[in-house]
């Protein structure tokens, strides 16, 4: 497999990642490198193997439906770029 | 006081020959001398910790004291604690003063344990050297020139200069256990799913565990005892007993079986860690085991196959890091996408975008197949070479890391060769086993080597019985950097 510089931007761009066109060079030598690496599971046949996804085989536990957490705006918004009246200010995206 | 055991300072607040903040003080005051040039914490608050030392001493005097009560343990700064600023190493989250405490701190709290402070760390848990921390790398307490590995590197430092009674660290591809062995300490990995991860800030959460590391097999066993434990907040969290993880210490070892994978032993180890490590399996030889020959063939591949799975978990985990609702937010920008763009790139450091990228590359449409499922296949297989391994042996031992610490900047242009540097330690987190790295002698400048042991899942208390067995033998685990 072959990254080129044009993959590195899109995929910076799918990662919400402002990159510079010298930090997109320097990353595609380095994830070059990477995928060099990564490439030697190719050699093996893994046709009839199963995923893994977690050690052991537990399946996912559900809770009860119910109110488990208190309000605390104020606490977790103390720590917020910015926040105005209780809500989070981000620019506006609706002309 | 400073080389003394949990055990014995805990001997020591009972009999009222120190207080707690006696105690908590004596470690502050060696951090306010030692840390500005070893960096081991990024954050210390003498007014929070002594507060929590003075609840200490009159819990003590209430005769209301547990195994840790009044103890100072530094908290790797991956673990949200209340009121404390909490950074991960990241200038993402360089003003976070967390809002909560993690499952594994308020288990500390509740003991009755004292927070020291939050140690230094590669940022986001992601680099195997301290280096890529945003507070600066930590330096060895054995060699300042050299590194202390990583990613719990300010934890592995602050235990060996003596700058906290014990630790906590936490382990993703061997972020205990080489930090530990760079550094001449103890560290323990448990079973994936034996310490919550609520509120350990995630890198890759289906190999993130949280462990102990301290000078003693003796000192992780009372650590584990209070980390680990149900929680219904992480969904992967184990709903068994509880067990009393020192109660094996003292066994004998007459009869157990070590298996040596010999790709463990073979190109790229290190002379010197490979004299250390046969010694070790020598002494314990003399102390009852027997040693059993085994391979994990599929080891090899455990590498490229983290190096797929941690960055695509992780791309996922850190996109809760946006700018918006807390953590760093970029000063200009001109709409959303723009925010979100320039927060993240001027908040995480190259070696967190650079996994990012990997991630998000290997996710994306089209490669998923080719590379997070072909992943996932052969983690399988790495892991089924451990239960056919465990078919012929009690536990498993060989090095931590192929070399000793090396030096700072030596490896930093080239993440391929750093990455190498986990190699022995990365298959264990795939399975989902324990592990553990314990000091085993010296190599090459006089710098600590670690032996690694691996065990079976939840045979945490038989590693721990082999590592006590194997420290009462030998001294190499009590010897401590001079100068400090």
């Amino acid at each position: 497999m072959s990254l080129s510089i044009d993959d590195v931007k899109k995929v910076a761009r799918l990662a919400r990642l402002a990159v510079t066109e010298q930090e997109a060079q320097t990353a595609h030598a380095q994830l070059s490198g990477i995928f060099g690496l990564i490439g030697e599971m190719r050699a093996v046949d893994t046709a009839a193997i199963e995923p893994m996804s977690h050690a052991q085989d537990v399946v996912q536990r559900l809770r009860e439906d119910r109110v488990t957490e208190h309000d605390q705006r104020e606490l977790f918004q103390s720590v917020a770029p910015q926040v105005e009246n209780g809500l989070y200010l981000v620019p506006q995206v609706i002309e | 006081m400073i080389n003394a055991s949990l055990k014995q300072l805990s001997a020591q607040l009972a009999a009222k020959k120190i207080s707690s903040v006696e105690l908590t003080q004596l470690y502050l005051d060696r951090i306010a001398a030692l840390n500005p040039d070893l960096n081991a914490y990024i954050t210390v608050n003498p007014e929070l910790s002594l507060a929590q030392a003075r609840e200490a001493d009159a819990r003590i005097a209430a005769g209301k004291a547990e195994a840790l009560t009044g103890i100072p343990i530094a908290q790797k700064d991956i673990f949200c604690a209340k009121g404390w600023l909490t950074t991960c190493g990241s200038k993402m989250l360089h003003n976070f003063v967390s809002p909560y405490d993690a499952h594994v701190i308020g288990q500390f709290n509740n003991a009755g344990a004292v927070n020291l402070g939050k140690t230094n760390m590669d940022e986001f848990a992601m680099g195997s050297s301290n280096e890529t921390s945003y507070y600066g790398p930590v330096k060895n307490p054995w060699d300042k020139t050299r590194v202390p590995g990583g990613s719990s590197g300010g934890t592995a430092a602050a235990v060996a200069a003596r700058l906290c009674a014990a630790a906590t660290g936490t382990d993703t591809g061997g972020s205990i256990r080489q930090p530990a062995a760079l550094c001449g300490v103890s560290g323990l990995k448990p079973t994936y799913g034996v310490c919550s991860r609520y509120g350990m800030i995630a890198f890759a959460s289906s190999l993130d565990q949280a462990g102990p590391m301290a000078k003693s097999a003796e000192d992780l066993a009372l650590l584990l005892n209070v980390m680990a434990g149900f929680d219904e907040r992480d969904s992967t969290s184990l709903q068994r007993e509880r067990e009393d993880y020192a109660r094996d210490l003292a066994k004998p070892l007459n009869g157990l079986r070590i298996g040596l994978p010999k790709e463990f032993f073979a190109e790229g180890l290190g002379n010197d860690v490979g004299l250390a490590v046969q010694a070790a399996i020598t002494e314990y030889k003399k102390l009852g085991a027997t040693v059993v020959d085994i391979s994990l063939p599929n080891s090899r591949l455990s590498v490229p196959v983290y190096y797929v799975l941690a960055p695509a978990e992780a791309s996922s985990n850190l996109s809760r890091f946006d700018g918006v609702r807390y953590g760093y937010r970029a000063p200009e920008y001109v709409d959303l996408a723009d925010l979100y763009e320039k927060s993240r790139a001027q908040g995480f450091g190259t070696e967190v975008k650079r996994r990012i990228l990997i991630g998000t590359y290997v996710l994306s449409h089209g490669y998923y197949d080719a590379y997070y499922i072909k992943a996932q296949k052969i983690r399988r297989l790495i892991a089924q070479d451990f239960s056919n391994a465990f078919k012929q042996c009690d536990i498993i031992m060989g090095p931590t890391s192929p070399s000793t610490a090396f030096k700072l900047g030596e490896k930093g242009d080239d993440p391929v060769q750093m990455y190498l540097s986990d190699i022995y330690t990365i298959a264990v987190n795939l399975a989902g086993l324990p592990g553990m790295s314990i000091p085993c002698g010296f190599g090459e400048n006089a710098m600590p080597v670690g032996l690694q042991i691996i065990g079976n899942y939840f045979d945490e208390a038989r590693m721990l019985n082999a590592a006590h067995q194997y420290q009462l033998a030998t001294d190499w685990h009590s010897r401590a950097p001079q100068g400090l």
